[in-house]
């Protein structure tokens, strides 16, 4: 981009105040020496004038502080990119034009939380009937066979059911996460795709809330969806995908 | 209970009848079946625990040699009981010689009824002891507990270490919460196995063991004498080891052990065969050791709508009772569950809350009802978060909860932080205080919206039991009334584990801690 630069910083009530909030925990008890260790650790953030507006203590040996401040940072946008999905967002109806004008059959979409993650709160959202937030989920999308496997799936099973219902696209959520173990197990899914010759055989995407599109790029799905993200993304990207593709096109 | 929303009588209890048919309908499949996590239980009853070179529980590596070697179908009963009389040897040191393949139980397979079951009585009578010393410290230390009105403030702990979890237990207790619960490694519901020692780690939070158990509670029992209240503790007696768990929580003193009939099977999918018969024992277990069970009827909501689904919810609180029933269950014990999951878009949700906890209240008047905060509509915003679980607060408050699990502004993002949780009892604690006696305070407009949808939730609960009890719960649970969600009689895991009971089969110490809460005599 060869566009000027524009610099910004945080606003609180007057431009380029810098003006931000934060709250974290210190293990010490509340004392002027935690508040004063606050200040410092506000500091060498970049964080001028820090002002401790509340300490309170925690336990024994833990104290909480919540600050202001004034930002020393700021950013050019115009040296910023983001990695995004650049297919046309439709929604629920003009997927399902878009489905009854290119394709001759309807398209199989599998779904999972996968791996020890129990919570099927994400893949609930983008595929139930219901959906979430008044965004219907891909059940009731017309030209849309869904199939929730739910949670805990094992990679290989996901697989296999994926091979079995002839999937076109396969939905993998993520939602609870620790020490990056989402990251393992998406990557493996991947590798066992790859060692059975079937990546081109599907539409792989995944979600969750750390999850975006970057990194499926990085770890060699084709989406990644995150937080505010409904089941008409989805199904926009997925169905533009397939057309790509060649999936199922009508003659 | 004052009664405030007029609720049918009638209604309730034909709720209470259809529930009862629908338990009762199943309770003999249940006797005439015992699963492998019942029979290690026994095991562990009869003083077995530790691991073999392999770090495999001894209880596994008996099941494991029996299931292999022997006809299970007579019970481990049997089995250690021939095993105790003939070599004159502890539980212990025949499970240590089973491990090491020195010891072949198969030798009594095709021997009669066993004569020897008296042998066995000693064992599982130190582990009675040990149980009833634990309730009777409890209750010793709760009554040197005020005792208050409003409900019992409860948080949760993930860390996926016991000892960080030990630190932010320590805090919240200070902080002023009456119960914790230690949230387990997501994934160890399906461990057909108990991991053994203290662990550091784990995803989402760290294992259930009988070590991480008595940790915790040493150290809570440490703050209980500087806060001069006694502090509750919870884990969870679900999964595939239900009743092995229910145990060590007995005897290392567990308040609460979240327990369910039927959460495993809809959204663990285990087998359902397998989890009504392990609910049975696990409940006998924690109302002999007086553990307070909590039931998860709020997950329904965090699948389907909570608006239209509240029925399922009440429905299943009833079946929930009737199976703790059949367990000789008090209902002081009973903690069903239910929660605050309405659309916070939705005009009037805050009355359709209070309608659902109050009518609960009122329904279950004895039980300790467990409400759940809002975890489905919160979105990353902590600041209205923080409000979604005040008005959360009000509603329990005023409508007389007893466990008041305190909602997180921190929900939907990661396991709570030690901050996060304290600034959720921050505003617990003032809203328990501004609201101590608003609900004695209000009554409700006899055709208003709350009485109203009251009604109408009951009048569903009815029809869907109804129904429940004409095509029978397996049935019930395939076409999945229950979060949408369906599961086949023969479908899930753990059915490899389930089997059908010799004539010759004994389960001698569940008789006697039927036999000891029937007489309640086993106070000593």
């Amino acid at each position: 981009m060869s566009a000027r630069p524009t610099w910004i910083k945080p606003y609180g009530d007057t431009e380029n105040d810098g003006k931000v909030q934060l709250s974290f925990s210190l293990p010490i008890p509340a004392s002027p020496i935690g508040e004063e260790a606050a200040k410092k650790i506000a500091l060498q953030m970049g964080i001028h004038d820090p002002s401790v507006v509340h300490m309170e203590p925690l336990s024994e040996s833990f104290s909480y502080y919540i600050i202001y401040g004034r930002t020393e940072h700021q950013i050019d946008l115009s040296s910023l990119s983001v990695t995004q999905t650049d297919h046309l967002v439709m929604s629920k109806e003009e997927v399902e034009q878009f489905i009854e004008k290119t394709f001759c059959e309807p398209l199989v979409f599998v779904g999972a939380s996968t791996g020890t993650d129990a919570h099927t709160v994400g893949i609930d959202a983008i595929m139930n009937m219901k959906g979430y937030n008044g965004n219907y989920g891909l059940e009731r999308y017309k030209g849309i066979l869904a199939y929730n496997l739910g949670g805990q799936v094992n990679n290989e099973d996901l697989l296999e059911k994926a091979i079995e219902l002839k999937a076109d696209v396969i939905l993998i959520s993520q939602t609870v996460t620790q020490k990056d173990i989402h990251i393992e197990n998406l990557t493996q899914f991947i590798e066992l795709l790859e060692a059975e010759n079937r990546r081109n055989d599907f539409v792989v995407i995944i979600g969750g809330p750390r999850i975006n599109h970057s990194l499926a790029k990085e770890l060699g799905y084709d989406a990644g969806f995150g937080p505010k993200k409904y089941a008409f993304d989805v199904a926009s990207f997925a169905v533009s995908q397939l057309k790509e593709k060649g999936v199922k096109l009508k003659r | 209970m004052e009664n405030k929303l007029n609720l049918n009588k009638e209604t309730i209890q034909s709720c209470r009848r259809e529930a009862k048919k629908i338990a009762d309908d199943l309770q003999s499949f249940i006797n005439q079946h015992s699963t492998i996590a019942v029979e290690r239980t026994i095991l562990r009853l009869l003083g077995i625990d530790g691991v073999d070179d392999f770090g495999r529980p001894l209880v596994n590596a008996v099941m494991d040699h029996l299931r292999e070697k022997a006809d299970l179908s007579k019970g481990i009963a049997h089995y250690m009981a021939y095993a105790v009389h003939e070599s004159d040897e502890s539980p212990q040191d025949i499970a240590r010689r089973i491990a090491s393949n020195t010891y072949d139980l198969s030798i009594y397979q095709n021997h009669s009824l066993c004569p020897y079951m008296d042998q066995l009585m000693p064992f599982f009578e130190q582990t009675l002891a040990k149980i009833d010393r634990m309730r009777s410290i409890r209750k010793e230390k709760l009554s040197a507990t005020t005792k208050k009105e409003t409900p019992d403030k409860y948080v949760i702990v993930a860390t996926g270490n016991i000892y960080e979890d030990i630190k932010q237990a320590l805090s919240a207790a200070k902080k002023g919460a009456d119960i914790i619960a230690v949230i387990r490694s997501t994934g160890q519901s399906l461990l057909d196995y108990v991991p053994f020692g203290a662990t550091t780690e784990g995803f989402g939070g760290t294992y259930a063991t009988q070590e991480n158990f008595r940790l915790m509670r040493e150290a809570l029992d440490t703050l209980i004498e500087e806060e001069h209240r006694y502090i509750k503790l919870v884990n969870y007696a679900s999964g595939l080891c239900m009743p092995e768990i229910a145990a060590m929580g007995a005897i290392e003193r567990l308040d609460m052990m979240l327990n369910d009939s039927l959460y495993g099977i809809i959204f663990r999918d285990i087998n359902m065969k397998r989890t009504l018969i392990d609910q049975y024992f696990s409940r006998i277990i924690s109302s002999y050791a007086n553990i307070i069970i909590n039931t998860g009827e709020d997950n329904y909501l965090t699948t389907s709508d909570a608006f239209d689904h509240a029925h399922t919810v009440l429905a299943s609180q009833f079946i929930n009772e009737q199976f703790a029933k059949n367990a000789w269950m008090k209902e002081e014990l009973m903690g069903l569950g239910h929660a605050y999951e309405i659309d916070p878009n939705m005009e009037n949700s805050f009355l359709y809350e209070l309608a659902q906890a109050q009518m609960a209240r009122e329904i279950f008047p004895q039980a300790p009802l467990k409400y759940m905060p809002p975890t489905k509509h919160m979105t990353g915003d902590i600041f209205k978060g923080l409000v979604q679980d005040a008005l959360f607060n009000i509603a329990a408050v005023t409508s007389k909860q007893s466990i008041h699990l305190l909602g997180m502004m921190t929900e939907a993002i990661h396991t709570p932080f030690m901050s996060d949780r304290a600034m959720a009892l921050n505003v617990a604690s003032y809203v328990e205080k501004a609201f101590k006696n608003f609900g004695d305070e209000i009554e409700f407009k006899s055709d208003g919206l709350i009485v109203k949808r009251a009604h109408d939730v009951l009048d569903q609960a009815q029809s869907l039991l109804k129904e429940i009890r004409k095509e029978g719960l397996f049935k019930s649970l395939e076409k999945g009334r229950f979060a949408e969600i369906s599961r086949h009689e023969n479908g899930g895991k753990g059915l490899d584990g389930v089997f059908v009971k010799h004539q010759d089969y004994l389960n001698p110490i569940m008789d006697l801690m039927i036999k000891r809460i029937k007489e309640d005599n086993h106070e000593r």
